[in-house]
């Protein structure tokens, strides 16, 4: 036993172990889920199309053919290969206008996002850190936003800066910010307990080095979430926002306008009306499955016992 | 002149007119190069203490002492900046949990470097060397491939080693052991004390050892001090406290040791609990717990007083009550 015990030692000794890195971890997990992976095929295609909407030889997408309007997708007889997906009301090419609404939805999308990611981190970490009076005022402030629908804020703040799809963004991104402060405010005083904050501030850590570099790590699992679902119903509110006539204004293509300036043709030519809607759902469908996805994987209540 | 003095130190929580004392009037001095045992049960104001004298309770505890020293240096009267020099460097901590106390978002060998770059202000291939200097000291098997693993990916007993040689990594003088061994399991518990006495012994630190581990204590440390809903109630040297007991709490902790209860049918305890905020007794804190109290114990709450084997808070020391 004892001559068995030191020679699994020695092999030990000269052992040299690998361990997974932890974005191979991390995919492992997430391609493991179907729904996930189908979202971010998904999601690939329509980034694809919005990079390179001006090199994928489509027509101009505010260029009217005034002699083909209203046609419908080429499969039908009166269709033609020209219009793959048919042409609007003053006959312009929706296939064209979808992927060029799309930069407009995902980089509006992404700036909202970043716009209310960075301030409500800050803010969260602030009023976890701070919860006397700092965080009391925080929360406040952010239960009064709270308070309010989403939808009715965000047209209030259009309307105090104006339209434009940089006050879109804006009104977005203040709409989303109580979410964020509140899920990193709970994220950090979970994590302020633990044994790890007491032993960083034992080495020597100042204030900032806590907040950023030991702390916040360990919340971003919940906080990636968050965003990804946050996006698409960024996304969603870009749509409601160009349908209510705030946000984009026409001619340029984004996915909600269109719905809204095709709505009086929809018992005539459905595809209108139905493909910007369709292009919303599913691109919100499939960041949501991301999202769901991500959630599974980073979240360590939900991992599987290794 | 000793390493680490404490003299008539008191922490409270809670509002200001009626303050929780969780340390009451503690007096304590460690030397250099000296194993200190601190024993009580849980509730007694054993870490917080130690947490105050890191400095680590800043905003919920309120700290009074007379006399707060570490190497001739006043921690009291010393800037938060200037004290965050000290710990983590000079005087350091091993935490309870190891899974808790290492930040599960970083490298093994990230979190040893980040120490040694602030106060030894190491970089590059000597910081790389001294990082797997130190798993090499503290017996990690194939160190060098540990530097990239992150905790959740060790063991307990493997990640209390990280603690550890993160806590020695800036070669402390004083480093304070927060029950290293409570949350590991019997046989690495033996492994890891091993390892803190040796290290103790050649990194000449002293070393202050809380536990409620009597037997550990008896075979490691050269004085004890037991505690008691934040007093001390008695302080003496090994082995004398063991053989003699002045302190009724003392000797019903020793009683409670399964090895002095061989041939027994029942293994004897100790009745009762830590008095917590609200229901602590107007006399003596142990008295509703002991089994010699008297009417003066329920009134009077005793003092520290010296005696030739160390000094004891009771009216009653054992040796007296023996020769009544």
């Amino acid at each position: 036993m004892i001559n068995a015990g030191t020679g699994n030692e020695a092999v030990e000794a000269t052992q040299t172990f690998t361990y997974p890195s932890p974005f191979r971890a991390f995919w492992s997990g997430f391609s493991a889920n179907r729904g996930a992976v189908i979202g971010l095929a998904f999601m690939l295609l329509v980034l694809f199309c919005a990079l390179f909407a001006p090199l994928l030889g489509l027509h101009d997408p505010i260029e009217q053919f005034r002699d083909a309007s209203l046609l419908p997708p080429a499969w039908y007889l009166e269709g033609t290969w020209t219009y793959p997906l048919g042409t609007d009301e003053v006959g312009r090419d929706l296939l064209s206008r979808l992927c060029f609404g799309a930069r407009v939805s995902l980089l509006v999308g992404l700036c909202a996002v970043l716009m209310s990611l960075i301030p409500g981190v800050a803010l969260g970490l602030a009023a976890g850190f701070f919860p006397k009076v700092t965080g009391k005022l925080i929360m406040r402030a952010m239960d009064i936003m709270m308070a309010l629908p989403a939808l009715l804020l965000a047209v209030a703040i259009m309307s105090i800066l104006g339209q434009g799809i940089i006050n879109a963004m804006i009104a977005i991104a203040i709409v989303a910010l109580p979410g964020y402060v509140r899920l990193v405010r709970a994220s950090v005083s979970m994590e302020l307990g633990r044994d790890y904050v007491i032993a960083s501030r034992m080495n020597g850590a100042g204030l900032l080095r806590l907040m950023f570099l030991t702390v916040l790590p360990n919340c971003l699992a919940p906080l990636i979430v968050h965003a990804t679902l946050s996006f698409s119903s960024a996304i969603l509110e870009v749509a409601a926002l160009g349908f209510l006539g705030f946000g984009v204004q026409p001619p340029t293509a984004e996915w909600g306008t269109m719905l809204a300036a095709a709505r009086d043709y929809m018992d005539r030519a459905w595809w209108v009306v139905t493909l910007p809607g369709v292009t919303i759902l599913l691109s919100v469908l499939a960041i949501n499955l991301i999202g769901d996805g991500l959630r599974d994987t980073l979240d360590p209540k939900l991992k599987r016992v290794a | 002149m000793s390493l680490l003095e404490i003299q008539n130190l008191s922490v409270s929580f809670g509002p200001e007119a009626q303050p929780f004392k969780a340390v009451d009037g503690l007096t304590l001095s460690v030397q250099q190069g000296e194993v200190t045992g601190i024993v009580g049960e849980s509730g007694s104001g054993k870490s917080v203490t130690m947490m105050a004298i890191m400095g680590l309770l800043e905003s919920q505890g309120r700290i009074t002492a007379d006399r707060l020293r570490f190497a001739g240096q006043d921690l009291l009267s010393m800037s938060a900046r200037e004290r965050r020099k000290i710990t983590g460097k000079s005087m350091s901590m091993v935490f309870q949990d190891p899974m808790a106390s290492l930040n599960p978002s970083y490298t093994v060998g990230y979190q040893i470097m980040e120490v040694l770059k602030v106060h030894l202000g190491l970089r590059g291939s000597a910081l790389r060397a001294r990082a797997l200097a130190l798993l090499e000291l503290v017996e990690i098997p194939a160190a060098a491939s540990r530097l990239q693993a992150y905790p959740h990916q060790l063991s307990g007993g493997m990640s209390q080693r990280v603690a550890i040689a993160i806590a020695i990594a800036c070669n402390p003088t004083l480093l304070i052991a927060d029950e290293p061994t409570t949350a590991l399991d019997v046989t690495i518990q033996a492994q890891i004390m091993d390892l803190l006495v040796s290290l103790q012994k050649t990194q000449n630190m002293a070393l202050v050892l809380i536990t409620h581990d009597l037997a550990v204590v008896a075979e490691v440390a050269q004085h004890v001090t037991v505690m008691y809903a934040g007093q001390a109630v008695e302080m003496g040297k090994v082995p004398d406290m063991f053989r003699h007991p002045q302190h009724p709490y003392t000797q019903a902790l020793l009683k409670a040791i399964p090895e002095h209860n061989k041939g027994e049918i029942r293994l004897s305890t100790l009745p009762g609990m830590v008095p917590g905020q609200y229901d602590r007794p107007t006399g003596c804190l142990v008295a509703p717990r002991c089994a010699y109290a008297a009417d003066r114990c329920r009134q009077q709450r005793p003092e520290l007083t010296l005696t030739d084997l160390g000094a004891v808070r009771c009216f009653y020391p054992i040796s007296s009550l023996e020769t009544p």
